[in-house]
């Protein structure tokens, strides 16, 4: 735990400035804020009764008293400006930190996760740092200091009264922490139901059309009432508990403040000489220090539950800083021309050391062939590319790519000589234009359009809002072809010389399919290309078919050699003649 | 929020005991200062020191009993929010699930999950701080004036311009601070979608080697927060020192003029003291006032999207809900349906036109966006048809009782959503009381028995929510499979075949038409291929039936199917679907 609030506090280490200036403005702000009780006691004892008014000590004290109370109002508002500025500007910087890092992880990482998950870590865990662990340390600083001036302002009027004092507060301290921690199972148990709940209702009524379909609409209803009826008694229950907090202490402080009146008095009168001194303009300023003493104990209890939320969600955030980055390869040999040309020799891969994958694979592709990867759903088909463009590296064996081993280049440079349409379109929030030229920013508007044009997007980009300026993102209303012409158009502007098409179309509909066939054939033309291939066409006209099955190669040739053979691909081939 | 209120009417006890008890301890409260200011006057002034500890005992009575009532409010208070959370939220569920395809398009399901969880817990939470504080606070303000009244007149004058004010600086802050809270919100959205997209892009933007600039772009997104945050912190931060300086000012104020009273032998020190300590309480409940305010603004917007829930209309519902039919009459016949979406301009289906017998099979094929679904989706009357008949079993479908007819139906969506449970569970939705028999030979059917008895547990095995743990095809197998069991009377399969390969869909479609011979099966798809066999295809072209007959039929007078048929299927060319 120490480890991780030190290492948060090692991103605060910049700004340690508004940290100094925080702790000056917090001690200067809150010591001249407790003056104000001893003012308003010698104030107070200024006013004795009828006629005994001192009115020359009054004239004195309050310009005194007015002057704290507006000096500790200007430091206290800088302190928390201070605050501020150290926790934003620490979350920045980590926040920026993480989202770096997350380019540089392998893809292996962020494909072992869901992007939810990832996202929360980035947005979530760094929002939770930046309130328990940055707001509540301060807020932790300001309580001590309060606790520590009020009792040695405490002192300086009557120690023995101030003892009292000190050795009642924990009372409130203990009542507050017992509280808590009876709550603590309803509270995990709520917890746990409300998640129990959202996940049914995000199930059922996300599903809402599924679910009435199937008619099981009374059967959700009943599951939703058995968790809904659960959920409302124990958070009766856990709410309950927690809300004694405040009462509770509440009436410790009342107790405290008794015990004060009594002793104070008591002193007042003289009857005591064990309590000491007092008079009654004392007595009033320790009745407010006495509330003031209290409650930054509550604050700080508050604190340190905020406080262990935060640390863990510090720990999920340096778990994704803590990963293996990609090696650094800027040393590494530039690959500017490249021929088209590829071999794998002697491949191994697998994402799983116990599952083996790819074995013993082997291929050469001259400049301008045609590749076609086949095979069953999930059979692996794009490990292959994920081995080519390097977001995974190859266990043993050797890539090359125009006759270099691709170890031994760039990554970026690797990857360049790449143009990649998958399946899954990705478009980012930005113009249409923008996302074409998503792999180069410099085009102009020209090349964008011509770009468009030769792959038959330019028609329906015409007729949007706005042309090519119009915004879109995934969940804008463009369909799933319209989104794969304009990543085909992306890869037309880049005219990389190895092409990697995947070519599922299963539900775009039947013209916009067409238009794609046409675009991806011109983009074929004089490329190397691999194609995860969907279409007889292709596949027929491919120089080498890759027939995958469970992440094995398990065919390899052009479409007559394979027929002949009589293997998988024949009879995936012939299957689609008989019905 | 005044609708809601009726899931309040079990509770009325809590909701009138609970704010009453607050108010005991508030009054009780109210006392303390009093009671101080008697021992200052009384017993010390009078040297009494039996009066004292009298006195000091009387607080602490006042503090006992403060606190029985206190916990006995937070009793009442917490009960009731619960019960009515718990009972709005039932109601919403149960008329959530009312609703019609139209009403659910109307408000989107994320949205109504949304409504039914969060928005159920933020008007939850409301009644119980409105129970526990909204009494109190304004009471104690009030409360803490009329004391001062009741001590000095002339001096509490100094409260009714120091409590305008605080309020004044707290309203004034608020409604600065508010809309950039908003606009910080909209700057950490806009990060977490860049967040989003750059690990959904993942791929695309190593390919094309823009690390960098993804970054820089998702700097100046977080530096904008940070600017942000930090301008709003600027200007919220004053609020407390700010509204404690008025009140030290006022107490500032009701000492020199206190002072000047005394001297008149109009007030006593005690008095004097008391005023001080009321002129704190007014700060303090002024400022859980403030905070009441934003609970209350929340709680307010989100009772009213639930009451834009609750006024969504539910589904109509015939009165058959026995079906009797004769086995040989059409199974669906549509009778020149036409379709309009509800708000939508133009109709999506136009006058449309056929039958299907018992057992038989009907294909529907176009293009996306020719209205294959929608008419699919007038069959189990999840809409229903703006003008002609859609007639099921002999019976106009608006006849008949939706729960009667639906049971009669399986339908398997295009996207193959599984729920969170073991197979079998999953298995059991069209069916609550299936045979593992029954689940077995759906299973076998759909292709995905071979798969499931590998699985260590069988049918016990389990899938996780939206069935991430399975393949695409495994996922849509299962999905074919539940709508199967218990052979329903039609079967609805839209475009659902798509993520099988071309041996699996022919075994299956085999299966289906030896197995359950009985069943007539609908089948929406983008291939020829998959339609060849079926007894009548409808093709749609821009919500038109452009043609219906069979296969070879279409091939001799469709144009638009023999376009389809050929851009699939021209072996010359080769350009068939494997």
């Amino acid at each position: 735990m120490f480890d991780t609030l030190k290492r948060v506090f090692s991103y605060a280490a910049p700004y340690r400035k508004f940290f100094v200036m925080t702790l000056v403005f917090a001690a200067l702000g809150v010591s001249l804020s407790l003056a104000v009780p001893v003012f308003i006691g010698e104030a107070v004892d200024c006013c004795t009764g009828k006629g005994e008014v001192e009115f020359s000590r009054l004239a004195v004290i309050i310009p005194l008293l007015a002057c704290s109370v507006i000096a500790s109002t200007i430091f206290q508002w800088l302190m928390s400006i201070c605050t501020n500025k150290l926790s934003f500007l620490t979350i920045r910087d980590l926040r920026s930190d993480v989202f770096c890092k997350l380019e540089r992880v392998p893809l292996r990482y962020i494909d072992g996760h869901t992007k939810g998950e990832l996202t929360s870590r980035v947005i979530n865990d760094i929002e939770i740092i930046s309130d328990g662990l940055l707001q509540g340390f301060t807020q932790f600083l300001s309580g001590i200091i309060t606790i520590i001036g009020t009792l040695v302002f405490m002192m300086m009027i009557n120690y023995r009264i101030a003892i009292v004092v000190v050795v009642l507060t924990p009372l409130s301290f203990i009542a507050a922490s017992r509280i808590t921690k009876a709550s603590h199972d309803s509270y995990m148990k709520q917890s746990k139901l409300r998640g129990d709940m959202v996940g049914l209702a995000e199930e059922m009524a996300g599903n809402q059309k599924i679910v009435k379909a199937f008619g099981y609409d009374k059967r959700a209803e009943e599951r939703f009432d058995r968790i809904n009826k659960a959920y409302g008694e124990i958070g009766a229950k856990a709410t309950f508990f927690s809300s004694m907090t405040n009462p509770t202490t509440r009436f410790v402080n009342g107790l405290i403040y008794a015990a004060v009146g009594l002793l104070g008095a008591l002193g007042v009168v003289g009857r005591s000489a064990l309590i000491g001194s007092m008079t009654i303009g004392k007595l009033s300023s320790f009745l407010a220090y006495s509330n003031q003493y209290t409650k930054p104990f509550n604050e700080i209890s508050g604190v340190f539950a905020e406080l262990q939320n935060a640390v863990a969600s510090a720990e999920r955030v340096f778990g994704v800083l803590d990963e293996e980055e990609v090696s650094d390869d800027s040393d590494k040999e530039i690959l500017d021309k490249c021929d088209g040309s590829l071999r794998f020799t002697d491949v191994f891969f697998s994402y799983d050391k116990n599952k083996k994958l790819i074995e013993n694979f082997s291929l050469d592709v001259k400049s301008g062939q045609r590749i076609a990867i086949v095979g069953p759903t999930g059979c692996g088909k794009s490990t292959i590319i994920n081995l080519l463009l390097r977001f995974y590296d190859i266990d043993s064996g050797k890539i090359e790519v125009s006759g270099k081993d691709i170890n031994t280049v760039t990554r970026d440079s690797l990857r360049s000589c790449f143009g990649m349409v998958l399946q899954e379109t990705w478009v980012f929030t930005g113009t249409v234009a923008e996302n074409i030229a998503y792999g180069a920013p410099d085009a102009t508007r020209e090349q964008i359009i011509n770009a468009a044009k030769s792959v038959y997007a330019h028609g329906f980009i015409k007729r949007l809002p706005d042309g090519y300026d119009t915004i879109i993102s995934e969940e804008s209303g463009l369909s799933q072809g319209q989104k794969q012409l304009i990543c085909i158009a992306r890869i037309m502007l880049m005219d990389p010389p190895i092409l990697i098409l995947d070519e599922a179309t299963s539900s775009i509909d039947l013209r916009t399919e067409l238009r794609i066939q046409k675009a991806f054939a011109k983009l074929m033309e004089g490329r190397t290309s691999f194609i995860i291939a969907h279409r007889l066409s292709t596949i027929k006209n491919a120089d080498v078919i890759l027939v995958m099955k469970q992440g094995n190669v398990i065919e390899q040739g052009n479409h007559d050699r394979l027929m002949e053979n009589g293997g998988f691909y024949s009879e995936l081939y012939n299957s689609q003649f008989a019905s | 929020m005044k609708s809601l209120l009726k899931y309040l009417k079990n509770y009325k006890k809590e909701l009138v005991l609970g704010p009453f008890f607050k108010l005991l301890e508030a009054i009780f409260e109210l006392i303390v200062p009093v009671v101080m200011a008697k021992i200052i006057d009384n017993g010390i002034g009078n040297r009494d020191s039996s009066y004292i500890l009298k006195m000091s005992g009387v607080i602490v009575l006042l503090g006992a009993s403060g606190l029985c009532f206190a916990l006995t409010c937070q009793y009442f208070a917490a009960k009731c929010a619960y019960g009515f959370g718990t009972e709005l939220r039932a109601e919403l569920y149960r008329h959530i699930n009312t609703l019609s395809y139209s009403s659910i398009d109307k408000i989107g399901t994320a949205s109504l999950v949304n409504r039914l969880t969060n928005d159920t817990n933020t008007v939850q939470n409301g009644v119980n701080m409105f129970i526990r504080l909204a009494v109190r606070a304004p009471f104690l303000v009030i409360g803490a004036a009329v004391m001062a009244v009741t001590i000095d007149l002339r001096l509490s004058l100094i409260f009714f311009v120091v409590a305008p004010v605080i309020s004044l600086i707290i309203f004034l802050i608020m409604k600065k601070t508010v809309p950039m809270y908003k606009k910080n919100q909209q700057c950490l959205d806009k990060a977490a979608m860049l967040t989003r997209e750059s690990l959904e892009g993942a791929r695309v933007i190593r390919a094309f080697s823009r690390q960098q600039e993804e970054i820089g772009e998702f700097k100046e997104a977080v530096v904008d927060i940070s600017d942000n945050s930090i301008a709003v912190g600027k200007i919220s931060a004053i609020l407390n020192p700010v509204a404690f300086m008025v009140m030290n000012l006022g107490i500032v104020a009701v000492i020199w003029f206190g002072g000047l009273r005394i001297d008149c032998g109009e007030l006593t020190q005690g008095e004097l003291t008391a005023f001080t300590n009321y002129m704190t309480q007014i700060l303090l409940a002024l400022v859980v006032l403030a905070n009441l305010i934003v609970i209350f603004t929340k709680a307010f917007a989100s009772a009213n999207r639930i009451n834009e829930v609750f006024s969504l209309v539910s589904e109509e519902n015939g009165d058959i809900d026995r079906l009797s039919f004769n086995t040989d009459i059409n199974i669906i016949e549509f009778r020149s349906v036409s379709f309009a979406y509800e708000g939508a301009g133009d109709y999506s289906l136009r006058n449309i036109s056929f039958s299907v017998k018992r057992g038989q099979m009907l294909g529907i094929i176009g293009g996306t966006g020719c209205g294959k679904t929608t008419l699919a989706n007038l069959i189990p009357c999840f809409y229903r048809a703006t003008e002609g008949d859609v007639r099921l079993f002999g019976e106009n479908v608006n006849d008949i009782e939706n729960t009667e007819l639906r049971s009669r139906i399986g339908t398997v969506p295009q996207k193959a959503t599984l729920f969170s449970g073991t197979i079998r569970e999953n298995m059991k939705w069209r069916k609550n009381d299936a045979t593992d028999e029954e689940i077995i030979s759906a299973l076998r059917i759909a292709q995905a028995w071979e798969f499931v008895k590998e699985t260590p547990d069988g049918l016990d095995t389990v899938i996780s929510q939206g069935g991430k743990n399975l393949s695409g095809g495994q996922r849509q197998r299962i999905s074919i499979a539940r709508a199967l069991v218990g052979a329903p009377d039609i079967v609805i399969l839209d475009d659902s075949t798509s993520a099988l390969d071309y041996k699996t869909d022919l075994a299956f479609r085999r299966a289906l038409s030896d197995e359950l011979p009985d069943t007539t099966v609908v089948m929406i798809s983008q291939r020829t291929t998959s339609l060849k066999n079926a007894d009548k295809i409808v093709v749609m072209d821009e919500g038109e039936a452009v043609g219906v007959g069979t296969h070879s039929e279409l091939v001799e007078n469709c144009d638009v199917y023999n376009e389809i048929y050929r851009s699939q299927m021209n072996v010359k060319e080769g350009s068939a679907d494997v």
